[in-house]
């Protein structure tokens, strides 16, 4: 891991007496593409506002680069933010737009030439210098935002659901074209969004947020296949939370039937939840299976099909690419390493946060 | 058959409306000093109303008040809309009715209270109080038409601004001012207009022997018609018809921002 950048400690918020952040620790190292992901009012987008100086936190310290930065304002860090709805200064060309950060900074005519060029090459945008911001369209505005931000140098780009107005597929498009650009500029992104895909897409380390916690903190990776909590489960993906107790390690007891499973250390007979993801579940002959059921709904999604099965009492969600037309008594099988055991939430702060979404 | 009862009925509001200004005008042009006959056309009342040295230095005055009262009136009430974008909603509501009632409040009695008003602060009664009501019952004009803009600006640019390194005042000036301009310039406009033709007001807060053109008017009609007032009411008429014309023109050049793909 590359050398720590940011360090978030201990941050606190409330807008009129409303908990946003609740004693907030995140530290994001140098290089990192961090996304912090979360529903709409879980305060991430307040994170971010922190992170650049737009918001202060009620307590708590924010550490840059080694120095505490709480409270300079905005103009004097180093951090360059691309808001969501791209705040363009719609009254000045893209060239002008692009060189107001320099222009302040009171940097040469050749340099910032030179800068507009290139920041114009680094988003596909080469030749646009004379165009004014509201002849372009939703995702070359957003580009032109990018390419303002980054001119400066910063050390750190903030991008604020930076992709939230366009299409799908610009979306998809822009994805992969800010994994370049943060490959070529070598820098930091901190990016907020409500967009598991997007999260999952980009990021090297994600961030899940709920009512001003931070639920989980890792790869795209350990965050699908290993989530902590229900409410990360069921925010990443489509997913089978099911209750279910864990008779000893590496052997759970879900509906009634024993599976083994890889996970240890939960202890014996204690009840936990169980994450399946639905494209883990394997449907077979019912006297394959150790779990027989009936399925109850059938709907093709394009790359698989999407099936309920009513088994043991629960509706399982599952995704195959074979087809089981609805009515057909089948078998339900899940591999031993397909099985994430979680603990049951401790706190009813933290069973209000899986209940409430 | 509809569309022409449509067409008859428009063009009879019209001719009730303005009637009576095209008679004046007509009027201004008329040769025969009686109103009764047409006795040709001439200049003749407009070049005598440019020689009659009252009349002149009333327009001045006029001229002179509007000016300054608009552009004091445009920065207060400018200001006024930025402070108030920073209220919370319920505050920012009660302001705003606050500053709306000298425009309902009817003119005779705003006229009267300022005139009591500057009674009670021992002012001496003048061009100075004249420009004093001036500013004060254009400020709601400006605010009326500066607010919309403010309200339309996308937030997010004032504080991009600041990202990039610019201080409060630059951000203001570079980023905000230029997307309020139309609104800024259209209430200089309207509150330009709004003095220029004021005479209750005006009539309650000016001193003996200090005349705008409209004061001016009604006491030279007192002493008897003349037929240079008609030149000169032409002239006011057209005058505010142009600027209020500016004034509708100024705000649709520039249109929302599209934020669509």
């Amino acid at each position: 891991m590359e050398k720590e950048l940011i360090q978030l400690v201990d941050i606190s918020k409330s807008f009129d007496s409303q908990m946003v952040l609740d004693e907030l620790n995140l530290n994001i190292h140098e290089n990192e593409f961090v996304t912090l992901l979360g529903p709409s009012g879980c305060g991430k987008t307040t994170t971010l506002r922190i992170l650049g100086g737009f918001a202060n936190p009620d307590t708590g310290k924010v550490i840059f680069d080694g120095t505490d930065i709480t409270r300079i304002p905005p103009n004097k860090r180093q951090l360059n933010t691309v808001f969501q709805k791209y705040a363009l200064f719609t009254h000045m060309t893209i060239a002008e737009n692009i060189a107001f950060g320099l222009k302040i900074k009171k940097k040469s005519k050749t340099y910032i030439d030179d800068k507009i060029r290139y920041a114009l090459k680094l988003v596909n945008l080469e030749g646009y210098e004379n165009r004014m911001p509201n002849s372009l369209s939703g995702g070359q505005q957003q580009r032109i935002a990018i390419a303002r931000a980054i001119v400066n140098e910063p050390k750190v780009l903030l991008l604020d659901e930076p992709l939230g107005a366009l299409d799908l597929k610009l979306r998809q498009e822009m994805q992969y074209e800010l994994i370049r650009m943060k490959n070529e500029l070598g820098i930091t992104f901190v990016y907020v969004t409500h967009d598991q895909e997007e999260a999952l897409t980009m990021s090297d380390t994600i961030v899940v947020m709920n009512q001003g916690y931070i639920q989980q903190i890792g790869s795209p990776e350990s965050i699908y296949n290993e989530p902590e909590n229900a409410f990360v489960a069921d925010f990443i993906g489509d997913s089978n939370i099911i209750p279910a107790t864990m008779i000893e390690d590496k052997l759970v007891n879900i509906l009634g039937t024993r599976f083994a499973c890889v996970d240890t250390g939960f202890g014996c007979n204690k009840p936990v939840d169980v994450v399946i993801r639905p494209e883990d579940v394997n449907l077979v002959e019912p006297q394959q299976g150790k779990l027989q059921g009936v399925v109850t709904h059938l709907i093709f999604k394009g790359v698989h099909y999407e099936m309920e099965v009513m088994a043991a009492g629960f509706e399982w969600l599952v995704h195959s690419t074979t087809l089981f037309p609805v009515g057909k008594e089948v078998g339900i099988c899940v591999d031993p390493f397909n099985i994430q055991i979680m603990n049951k939430p401790e706190s009813e702060d933290e069973e209000a946060v899986a209940i409430d979404i | 058959m509809k569309n022409i009862a449509k067409h008859i009925y428009t063009a009879l509001i019209f001719l009730f409306l303005y009637a009576p200004i095209a008679t004046l005008m007509v009027l201004s042009f008329n040769a025969s000093k009686t109103r009764a006959k047409w006795g040709g056309f001439t200049f003749n009342w407009y070049s005598r109303l440019f020689q009659n040295e009252e009349i002149l230095e009333a327009l001045a005055n006029t001229l002179l008040i509007a000016v300054i009262s608009a552009f004091v009136a445009t920065v207060i009430g400018t200001i006024a809309c930025v402070a108030m974008t920073g209220m919370k909603k319920r505050s920012r509501t009660i302001l705003m009715g606050i500053t709306n009632i000298p425009m309902l409040n009817a003119e005779i009695v705003t006229g009267i209270s300022l005139m009591l008003l500057f009674i009670s602060m021992g002012l001496r009664f003048g061009l100075g109080t004249i420009l004093l009501s001036h500013i004060t019952f254009n400020i709601p004009y400006v605010i009326l038409s500066v607010m919309p803009r403010m309200k339309q600006l996308n937030p997010s640019t004032y504080e991009a601004a600041l990202d990039l390194g610019a201080s409060h005042v630059t951000a203001f000036f570079k980023v905000v001012f230029p997307d309020l301009l139309p609104g800024i310039l259209s209430g200089f406009l309207m509150a330009f207009t709004m003095s220029l033709d004021d005479f209750i007001i005006t009539h309650f807060t000016k001193g003996a022997g200090v005349d705008t053109l409209s004061t001016k008017i009604y006491t030279e009609v007192k002493k008897g018609i003349k037929p240079e007032m008609y030149a000169l009411s032409t002239l006011i008429f057209v005058t505010v018809l142009i600027l209020l014309l500016l004034v509708n023109m100024a705000p649709t050049k520039n249109k929302t921002p599209n934020y669509g793909g």
